[in-house]
């Protein structure tokens, strides 16, 4: 019997949130039935990187710290991505946000405080927009594609930290090794006793409801959905294309920024070559994952944390090296991106 | 003299891995389809190119290899583009993910070993002679590259397929109404994309250093795609932007190798990545770039509708 796609007249809600975990499931099948066939017991990885930092209790502190940033980042890039604004160098703007916090944190010295690490945080979402706002500016004036532009300045973000780092930031009393000094603790965000869990995660799990009202009850909102699905309605609306790449780009690289500083002052306590750790750009599959949806950003950042943690403890449990994860979270975006079809169209018996 | 045949040797080979995934880029942009996993795509190439050449002793056959496992890796991503019009850019970046994630586990392997460089196949008499090296000294990849420059000019203007893949590009509806299959050309020019990407990665595992490392192409991959829209989608000027970015990259070593200490290191680093950002800033800029885009670059298509 053949089968046909067939247009759905509206968009099926149900699909949007069936495919996302399906796409999760379906990668665990697939991630059981491969290993098996290299040799490597299949049940036990894929439990590892996909559950037992679920069931575990003393791993979700750990999953709590990599979501945080995930889902941040993934809110920002999110908004973009629906005006079909392409961001992509929101790793670099995490790293630059997080620098500007620590740059603010060494002009304070050694001291602390609410308001002080208040100027860090702004600073970082500062530093992060205005390292945003280079591949918007040549967008809009020069019309400079957005994705190249954003992902160049990544890799001269990360020569930017080397640079401080290694150089003027260099801690003096860190045996010449390439970081800054730890932060003071009065530059330290609160964290549960005995724990690390930041003041940082509150954030991350507050931030979904603000956009949520940004997104769908505000003007705003309604303008970047409009802009992203069609362009002429838009112009025609009056709502300027210009003007909404500035703003989503802005906010995308103020949250990545955000991100950087709360993993400064929360997380790291000191920047140094290993700070960039590829959240940036796994935040888009988060955000892709969450179906673009903030509630959805933050699921997806919860399981994109999961794994990351997961594939840590397979390295050793099932000694599989760490990039495995990697793969896994390609395969949940290949997917995801595969079952899009499905929310316009339905699979119909071919008469 | 020995200085500057010095030079060029290097540009040279700081430049032919961007002309070759560039070159694949070109037609696979040519074709209307925008994707974004070259780098992926070589480094999928570098580790199969590397793979091949340790069991079978033959670089020949790893650069075969090479461009098998790119065209096979970006066949995923003609699956999703063309049967089930996925958004092309996030399909892209998930294909440079995944090349990312498959090179480093097929990887751990092969950490620590060696190959002979797949260098010139010339006499020494010639390949190591001061001045003659500067024709000859090379690894038969380079010439390669260099032919396929003129080898796809001549495809794209010349013959008929080249015709057909243009229009397919420039007008995918008409294409389809005069009876050409979209589809059947696309997934063509995605895996010679493809391929080429992976003998542009094997580059770096074969020839530059002979031996396998995580990430080793480190963004030459977006660079290639920098080159295609600095180039207008024309293969000529492709191979002059192609030697433009190597002369920056060369300028990187050499500056690090003088000692301009003035200036930091990572600022030689930073810099051929800067200069893209402004190069493109100055073609996109001046319009003409813009206009010699193929007209359905990046665009789903969706006869029915």
């Amino acid at each position: 019997m053949r089968y046909k796609l067939e247009k759905r007249r509206e968009p099926s809600m149900a699909m949007l949130v069936i495919t996302p975990v399906a796409s999760v499931i379906v990668t665990m099948l697939v991630g059981i039935l491969a290993f098996d066939a290299l040799g490597v017991d299949g049940w036990a990885a894929v439990r590892d990187i996909f559950l037992t930092p679920l069931l575990a209790s003393h791993k979700w502190q750990d999953v709590a710290v990599k979501a945080a940033p995930l889902v941040i980042i993934a809110l920002g890039l999110s908004v973009g991505n629906r005006a079909q604004v392409w961001n992509i160098g929101a790793e670099g703007q995490y790293v630059i946000g997080a620098l500007a916090a620590a740059g603010v944190g060494l002009a304070f010295g050694q001291a602390g405080g609410f308001f002080v690490i208040l100027a860090m945080i702004a600073a970082g979402c500062l530093g992060g927009a205005l390292w945003a706002l280079i591949p918007a500016v040549l967008r809009t004036r020069f019309s400079v594609n957005e994705v190249l532009s954003s992902l160049m300045l990544t890799y001269v973000s990360l020569q930017v930290l080397g640079y401080l780092v290694g150089g003027p930031w260099k801690d003096p009393n860190g045996r010449n090794f390439p970081a800054t000094a730890p932060l003071p603790e009065g530059q330290m965000l609160p964290a549960l006793d005995g724990s690390t869990i930041h003041l940082g995660i509150v954030v991350a799990l507050i931030l979904p409801f603000a956009f949520w009202l940004l997104m769908s009850r505000s003007t705003f909102g309604y303008q970047v959905r409009v802009v992203g699905s069609s362009p002429h309605a838009a112009r025609h609306g009056g709502f300027d294309a210009k003007q909404t790449i500035w703003a989503t780009m802005l906010i995308g690289g103020a949250m990545a920024g955000l991100a950087g500083s709360l993993e400064l002052t929360g997380a790291l306590h000191k920047v140094d070559l290993g700070f960039a750790s590829g959240y940036g750009f796994t935040a888009i599959i988060v955000a892709f994952l969450g179906r673009l949806n903030p509630f959805g950003c933050l699921l997806a950042g919860i399981v994109l944390a999961v794994t990351s943690v997961g594939g840590q403890l397979a390295k050793t449990t099932v000694h599989i090296p760490d990039s495995t994860a990697g793969i896994f979270q390609a395969m949940m975006l290949f997917l995801i991106l595969a079952s899009d079809i499905l929310i316009r169209y339905r699979i119909a018996k071919r008469a | 003299m020995d200085f500057t045949i010095a030079a060029i040797i290097t540009i040279v080979g700081l430049t032919t891995p961007i002309l070759l995934a560039g070159l694949g880029e070109l037609v696979v942009e040519k074709s209307g389809v925008l994707n974004l996993g070259v780098e992926g795509l070589m480094l999928v190439g570098a580790i199969s190119g590397f793979g091949v050449t340790v069991f079978t002793f033959n670089p020949w056959a790893g650069v075969l290899g090479a461009a098998v496992g790119g065209a096979l890796a970006s066949l995923i991503f003609a699956v999703l583009v063309l049967q089930l019009n996925s958004n092309q850019v996030a399909t892209g970046l998930a294909l440079t993910i995944f090349g990312t994630g498959v090179s480093s586990l097929i990887g751990v392997n092969f950490t620590g070993r060696i190959v002979a460089p797949f260098g010139s196949i010339f006499p020494d008499a010639l390949a190591r002679d001061p001045f003659w090296k500067l024709f000859f000294g090379y690894s038969p990849i380079v010439y390669f590259a260099i032919i396929m420059v003129f080898v796809v000019g001549w495809f794209l203007k010349r013959t008929r397929a080249g015709l057909i893949l243009r229009a397919v590009g420039e007008n995918d509806l008409s294409a389809h109404s005069i009876g050409y299959s979209v589809i059947r050309v696309r997934y063509m020019a995605i895996a010679f994309g493809g391929a080429m990407a992976g003998i542009g990665g094997a580059y770096f595992s074969l020839v530059i250093t002979p031996m396998w490392a995580e990430k080793m192409t480190a963004g030459r991959g977006w660079i290639a795609l920098a080159l295609v829209v600095f180039a207008g989608w024309r293969t000529g000027r492709l191979l002059a932007g192609a030697y433009f970015f190597g002369i920056l990259m060369a300028l990187e070593l050499y500056a690090k190798a003088a000692g301009f200490s003035f200036l930091p290191s990572q600022f030689w680093a930073a810099m051929p990545y800067a200069m893209t950002v402004v190069a493109l800033a100055i073609i996109s800029s001046r319009g003409t770039a813009g206009a010699s885009a193929p007209a359905c670059l990046g665009k789903p298509f969706t006869p029915s509708t």
